[in-house]
């Protein structure tokens, strides 16, 4: 378990960089000193409880909001300091599934997948619409789920349209919130195989905000909790559990944690 | 985007008489996609294929998927298609997008015929009958809530309606004064001009009295209210139908059409009538305005020339059509609301449709009422 107040100097291959990070709506401070790290190839997954700033941190490292004070560096760019260029040309290396997919209503799922790839004026339309399916599909949804429009699709299918919109430019980073809330237990795990299945052949970093305990267990390298306006502790699920603070007591060993922890025991054990 | 794609991105074909040898290098991605595809598909369909990707930086989804059509077309031809130089990750990723690829048999969309246009007018014209049909179900069932709601006076929601009547009228009277002020500047300038060609400069007291009392104050009244309101009503009530808040009120055993559309229906029922009456006003004050400036008709002339040569009549058909007009517009703003979805385009789509529909229904009545009042002889 590393330090998260101390930065990180074990020579890992960071891809995001935070350091002194200090976020503030009027008087209500969000984050102050928050440093974290994100290694390449990892999934990362935040947690936190109501209120400690988990999505506005997410949001923060997208540029969608601006933090008072610190440093943020993304695959070797300061992005508060990037000039439009610099911050267009790493828009491409990343993107962002938010919580309900927000996937623009007024375009089918495959206009919205095509939206990010209509940047790459060396496509066709035909290649286009091809890679559009392509990702549709390997997002999980079936192939003529492309016609539909998002008021059509389940919640479920809306957040899988949503990753294949974040997949579409083949980014080295996806940020994922809450990919799981308000999905079926069923739905939720299969997103969770979906993400990691992503994750390992493309070789993606995934930095995710959960509240989702089996999502943690299922999917996550390494989990980083936010409590106290900074990042708490940052480990593996194993380290976690080692944790003496009452949240982070209170968050992995309660009983909705020793459930997921005893399914995800039994998985392993069936292994 | 352009800059990433360096100068070492090669795509190399050696053909043989037995095999194609391919040797992709660099980082290929989504900009030489068209490359790679059209030097794959140029490839000859009768011998083996060979990849050679040891040289790729990195395998990306586009190259994946181009090498996975090539390994479908071989497949098909019968004839073997080797791939070298991958390690595990491109291996896990060319199976995955192998696995994404679509089913070939895929049928053509059928094209649309005479036949289907036809459809589509039959169902334009059946819904247009079909949402008539639901405009006079919300009427009746307005007035049935309303009766109930005189019946009950304790259970009616006065403070809703005070504040829509706020809304609907008080907020409303600048923006209508102020219209029909303009109004009648304009009739009595354009009525002066050509009046004076024959020496009827007096005759624009009627022009301005009967034009706005009988028809403009409370058509264009009408008309503004149906933009500002309807759009209104329909967007208040849409949020709540998407945000489920309607349902909640099901379950939790209120009627939404006695908490929702009588309070908005009354409110416009007590107000376009007295919005009409504020427009009457002010465009009299316009026209008697530029009547003087323009003519040099005083307004002392100009109201004894009101009083003594318009009828009175013209005034009671110009308010008869108000309440008309006001249930017209409440009960299309209201029933837009309800039709709205669960998602936001259809929020704006309604919207916009309620104040296409109540302005253009607020002119149909109008016009009915002109023949009406012209077979009457009033």
């Amino acid at each position: 378990m590393s330090d998260a107040a101390q930065p990180d100097t074990t020579g890992h291959d960071n891809v995001i960089e935070l350091r002194g990070i200090e976020t503030r709506f009027g008087t209500n401070v969000v984050h102050e000193g928050l440093n974290l790290d994100v290694r390449r190839g990892e999934i990362l997954g935040i947690v936190g409880g109501s209120g400690t700033g988990k999505s506005v941190l997410l949001r923060a490292i997208c540029g969608l909001l601006r933090p008072a004070a610190g440093e943020i560096r993304v695959l070797g760019t300061d992005v508060l300091r990037a000039s439009e260029e610099e911050r267009a040309q790493l828009e491409t290396r990343w993107g962002v599934m938010f919580q309900d997919g927000a996937l623009f209503s007024s375009l089918t799922v495959r206009e919205n997948v095509e939206v990010p790839l209509r940047a790459v004026p060396e496509l066709t339309p035909e290649l286009r619409r091809a890679m559009a399916d392509l990702k549709i599909s390997m997002a999980g949804l079936p192939w003529r789920a492309g016609d539909n429009y998002p008021s059509e699709l389940s919640g479920g299918m809306r957040k899988r349209a949503g990753l294949a919109r974040a997949l579409a430019l083949d980014p080295e980073i996806v940020f994922l919130d809450e990919p799981t809330a308000g999905l079926d237990p069923i739905g939720a795990a299969a997103f969770d195989t979906l993400i990691r299945g992503l994750s390992r052949s493309m070789g993606l970093t995934v930095f995710l905000v959960t509240h989702d305990l089996d999502t943690l267990h299922a999917v996550c390298d390494r989990i980083a909790v936010l409590a106290e306006r900074k990042v708490l502790v940052t480990g593996t699920m194993q380290e976690m559990l080692l944790v003496d603070h009452p949240w982070v007591k209170e968050y992995f060993h309660g009983p909705r944690a020793r459930a997921a922890l005893a399914t995800a025991g039994d998985e392993t054990a069936g292994d | 985007m352009a800059e990433r794609a360096s100068k070492k991105d090669r795509i190399t074909v050696e053909t043989t008489a037995e095999t194609a040898r391919v040797t992709l290098t660099g980082a290929l991605g989504l900009e030489s996609l068209r490359r790679l595809e059209d030097a794959l598909r140029a490839l000859p369909a009768d011998r083996a294929v060979h990849v050679d990707l040891a040289g790729l930086e990195r395998l990306n989804t586009a190259t994946a998927w181009s090498l996975a059509q090539l390994q479908r077309r071989q497949a098909a031809a019968g004839q073997p298609c080797e791939i070298t130089g991958v390690d595990d990750a491109s291996l896990a990723l060319l199976e995955s997008v192998a696995q994404a690829l679509p089913e070939p048999d895929e049928a053509p969309a059928r094209p649309r015929g005479l036949l289907d246009r036809i459809e589509a007018l039959g169902r334009l014209v059946a819904g247009a009958v079909v949402y008539l049909g639901e405009l006079a179900a919300y009427l009746g069932l307005f007035i049935v809530r309303l009766g109930q709601a005189l019946l009950h006076p304790r259970a009616f929601r006065l403070t809703s309606l005070v504040h829509h009547c706020q809304e609907v009228g008080l907020r409303a009277v600048p923006i209508v004064a102020l219209m029909a002020f303009l109004i009648g500047v304009v009739l009595a300038f354009q009525g002066s001009m050509q009046l004076r060609q024959f020496g009827a400069e007096v005759f624009v007291v009627d022009l301005i009295a009967v034009s706005i009392l009988r028809e403009l104050g409370i058509l264009l009244t009408a008309i503004i209210v149906a933009g500002r309101t309807a759009s209104a009503f329909t967007a208040a009530i849409g949020s709540m139908k998407m945000r489920e808040e309607i349902d909640a009120m099901r379950t939790l055993g209120i009627d939404p059409a006695a908490a929702l559309i009588v309070p908005r229906v009354l409110a416009l029922l007590l107000m376009l009538p007295i919005l009409g009456l504020i427009a009457n006003i002010a465009g009299l004050v316009g026209g008697a305005l530029m009547s003087w400036i323009e003519l040099g008709i005083s307004p002392g002339m100009f109201r004894t020339r009101l009083v003594e040569g318009v009828s009175v009549n013209h005034l009671i058909v110009g308010m008869v059509k108000a309440p008309v007009f006001a249930v017209i517009i409440g009960i299309i703003g209201c029933h837009g609301g309800m039709k709205v979805g669960s998602d936001a385009e259809s929020l704006g789509r309604m919207t916009s449709a309620s104040v296409v529909a109540a302005i253009f229904a607020v002119i149909v009545a109008d016009a009915l009422f002109s023949i009406f009042f012209a077979q009457v002889g009033i």
